[in-house]
């Protein structure tokens, strides 16, 4: 294996001092949650570990990901952790293009097996032989295949590789699905969202990087450090929801006085996402503190449960789109119209019966 | 002269123990407060004026749910238990005889006798066949659905690494995510309604037209018979 930088040495060409160096691994600790003392073992390991070659596809997606990851708030973060990967295809990002860009891939698949990293934008779809993706010349689906063969470990980059997203909602015509479904035998951590929080993309790297493993995951493959507790769990118009006061139209007192979003349909209740302790645009805001609620979009199916504004879920099955209620007053509706109409019959039968036994 | 000295005879067989009569009321008590305060988390009344800090009615309304859903299943495991050690007539609910031909036999009778089909009625000490029936797959299954989803939601909110999230939480994934356990946890509801309202209704019929006593059992115990005909 060729040798290659160490962080450290990647930084200090980079002109950061040791002392920013330091300051960048105490505040990466406390990011990661981890305690002071893990501040100079994470420097320990950026000064000793050598640049992991990262490969980043693109199936299906919009590009969101890559656009919130170049965007993580902390300059630092973002010069350190993109220079920290080696980050040797990510045709978005890189310089080279074409054929030249397809056989770096191909190099580092040969060079590095075993030892990459496979981060995965997008989602594969499998109708028509995944011909709804093509990747140079290919379809993505290959693609996918043949470099998730020899990665070390793979990363889902938000919700499409995580669970599916737009392009897997109803009806999904081309059959677009997450990309644990196609790499079955690999590690996944799962970072939904449409898109992640840069510094959430940041940490996770951050942290396989120092620790030269996984972080702990949840049930669903999620980094428990960041998608750990709903957005309902930290939001701060929490207070507002335990005391039963809600925005009830978008234009009403209480959408000025900050009330909770929980009857104009927010999703924070549901979903998993540090979007209220970590925030976005460098901790500027986050949907709910615009005013809006939120849309859950690192859950997945997100796009299917009905409206985005509504409480209640749609459930689809039932032909014309109906919630839970609808469906429940109906059938009981139903069944007391038909007990009415039981009783009645029961009445006359025993009156009938008695005047038979006179 | 004959007809006034015909005695309406009546007899009586001892068949809910007082632990299961306790255990049917405790839970007629939670799922009518499960159903309402559900109802309200939900679709949450209208908002409260005044500042956050002097109301916590979303509060009280969760709190009630989630007490009303704790008594509701250690209730239903206590339940459980008495169907070991309590009569016969205590297991009738957990243990339908699904590979008895006479049993199937007379569920058809049943439904004959509510189809209006049957000019009388059968006598039983427990549960007619067809309630046997109606009880296990409303009420029982039904029940213990709303008490698994109900305590994954509750781990949710107790926090990852909880009890209710170890041994519960695994349902959420199950069912996809948050939102649709949700959904389905609402329209257990509505099942358990609809059983609700056919439980009562053939309750009182029963009461009624039946040749046995049905509502004074629940509450006392013992079931008497109106007539001494045979079955």
């Amino acid at each position: 294996m060729p040798q290659l930088e160490t962080f450290y040495e990647v930084m200090r060409r980079q002109g950061i001092t040791r002392r920013s160096f330091l300051k960048y691994c105490s505040l990466t600790a406390a990011a990661l949650g981890l305690g002071p003392t893990y501040a100079p073992q994470i420097a320990h390991a950026m000064e000793t570990k050598q640049r992991t070659p990262v490969l980043w596809l693109h199936g299906l997606e919009c590009t969101c990901c890559s656009e919130s990851f170049i965007r993580s708030a902390h300059p630092l973060v973002k010069d350190v952790v993109l220079s920290m990967i080696s980050l040797d295809y990510d045709d978005t990002l890189m310089a080279s293009a074409g054929h030249q860009a397809e056989a770096i891939l191909e190099e580092t698949i040969q060079k590095y097996k075993g030892e990459y990293i496979l981060a995965v934008e997008g989602n594969p779809p499998l109708n028509e032989d995944g011909m709804f993706c093509i990747v140079g010349g290919k379809p993505f689906l290959d693609q996918l295949k043949h470099a998730a063969k020899d990665a070390k470990a793979v990363i889902a980059w938000g919700s499409c590789a995580s669970w599916g997203c737009v392009q897997a909602a109803r009806p999904n015509p081309t059959q677009a699905v997450p990309i644990h479904k196609v790499i079955t035998d690999k590690p996944i951590i799962k970072v939904p969202g449409c898109p992640p929080i840069a510094e959430v993309m940041t940490g996770v790297i951050t942290y396989m990087l120092t620790f030269g493993k996984l972080p702990e995951l949840d049930r669903q493959g999620r980094p428990k450090m960041f998608y750990g507790q709903r957005i309902h769990d930290k939001c701060y118009r929490r207070p507002h929801f335990d005391a039963g006061q809600f925005v009830e139209e978008w234009d009403d007192e209480g959408a000025r006085k900050g009330y909770c979003l929980y009857k104009v349909g927010c999703k924070g209740p549901t979903t998993y996402n540090a979007c209220s302790t970590v925030r976005w645009n460098e901790g500027v805001s986050f949907p709910i503190q615009a005013g809006h609620g939120c849309i859950g979009c690192s859950e997945d199916g997100f796009w299917d449960k009905g409206s985005f504004y509504e409480r209640l879920s749609n459930i689809p099955q039932f032909g014309i789109e109906k919630n839970a209620d609808e469906i429940g007053t109906a059938v009981a509706g139903a069944v007391g119209t038909a007990i009415a109409a039981h009783a009645a019959v029961s009445a006359v039968k025993r009156a009938t019966a008695k005047g038979d036994q006179e | 002269m004959s007809d006034e000295l015909k005695q309406r005879k009546q007899t009586a067989v001892y068949v809910y123990e007082a632990p299961l009569r306790l255990w049917h009321w405790v839970t007629v008590f939670s799922i009518v407060t499960l159903c309402v305060t559900g109802y309200f988390i939900g679709s949450p009344l209208p908002s409260q004026p005044g500042e956050a800090i002097d109301n916590y009615l979303m509060g009280y309304i969760r709190f009630a749910h989630f007490t009303a859903g704790y008594i509701l299943a250690i209730g239903f495991i206590g339940r459980i238990y008495w169907a070991f050690v309590g009569n016969s007539h205590a297991r009738e609910l957990f243990l339908p005889p699904f590979f008895s031909r006479k049993w199937w036999k007379e569920i058809g009778h049943e439904l004959r006798w509510y189809l209006f089909l049957e000019k009388t009625p059968r006598k039983y000490i427990g549960h007619n066949p067809l309630a046997q029936l109606a009880m296990f797959f409303f009420f029982v299954l039904g029940n213990t659905f709303m008490i698994l989803t109900g305590f994954a939601l509750y781990g949710e909110g107790l926090g990852a690494g909880s009890w209710a999230d170890q041994w519960f939480g695994w349902i959420i994934p199950m069912m996809g995510q948050s939102q649709d356990v949700h959904t389905w946890h609402h329209l257990g509801m509505w099942y358990l309604i609809t059983f609700v309202m056919i439980h009562v209704y053939v309750a009182i019929r029963e009461d009624i037209m039946s040749r046995q006593s049905l509502i004074s059992t629940m509450v006392g115990g013992w079931r008497m018979f109106k007539d001494d005909r045979p079955d």
